[in-house]
């Protein structure tokens, strides 16, 4: 059985604290790979970023994101998947999603990251609203997201 | 049969709601049946639920398409394409 950890939480997460969250009791483990979403600011664009707040859908996050984490599992051989993603307001610079993975080998634990975050962006229930001083916008999803996930349907 | 409408982000602040509690019409039994209910409110409903606009659906927190059935009880959520990551 591998080891499945979600959290959908307002308060930042610690990389360090998540790779030894991870249990490896007989040290199968050779790979654990990571990645890092951040709220990110454009220098060359007219109105800052001040901030950004993600919304999402209580119940429905959780059960995709699991249901994701479970088919990265099976696809991948994993023995362990965390996936952490925050809500709430969130200024330029802080964290806002951590996709951590385990497996025997680096290839699968690389791989599961990108699959990982591919699927999330196309169908785990969040929002971003972007603020830009006064003026507040819903961000709108990309073609490129959904286009992503054509080379895991291959 | 009576559902629970969820409105999520953009299209909550839209519909002014959160939440709703819907008695449907006899016969109104699919998503395109709901679709249809909501639609005849005109205004902004027609507007953002109008074929071919962008939104998704969901069915007791599984998406669903527009032949998905619904049931006494359902939770049918209706939000924007995700963004996040």
């Amino acid at each position: 059985m591998a080891f499945i950890h979600i959290a959908v939480q307002q308060g930042d997460f610690d990389l360090t604290t998540e790779l030894a969250r991870q249990p490896d009791a007989v040290h199968a483990c050779g790979a654990q790979a990571s990645f890092i979403g951040r709220v990110r600011n454009d220098p060359a664009a007219a109105m800052p970023l001040s901030a950004m707040t993600l919304e999402h859908y209580p119940g429905m996050t959780e059960r995709v994101l699991a249901e994701l984490a479970e088919r990265a599992v099976a696809r991948f051989g994993l023995l362990a998947v965390s996936v952490v993603h925050r809500v709430g307001r969130l200024v330029p610079g802080e964290q806002i999603v951590l996709v951590l993975t385990a497996a025997p080998h680096r290839q699968a634990a690389l791989q599961a990251v990108e699959f990982l975050m591919d699927y999330l962006k196309s169908v785990a229930p969040f929002w971003k609203c972007e603020e830009h001083a006064a003026a507040r916008c819903w961000v709108q999803a990309k073609a490129t997201d959904e286009a992503a996930l054509a080379r895991w349907q291959a | 049969m009576t559902i629970q409408l969820l409105f999520f982000a953009r299209l909550r602040e839209t519909f002014g709601r959160t939440a709703e509690e819907l008695p449907l019409p006899d016969g109104c039994v699919t998503v395109a049946d709901l679709l249809e209910v909501l639609r005849a409110r005109g205004g902004d409903w027609a507007a953002e639920l109008a074929v071919g606009k962008s939104f998704r659906i969901a069915v007791d927190q599984m998406l669903a398409d527009a032949d998905a059935r619904l049931a006494e009880g359902s939770e049918v959520a209706i939000f924007p394409p995700v963004t996040g990551g």
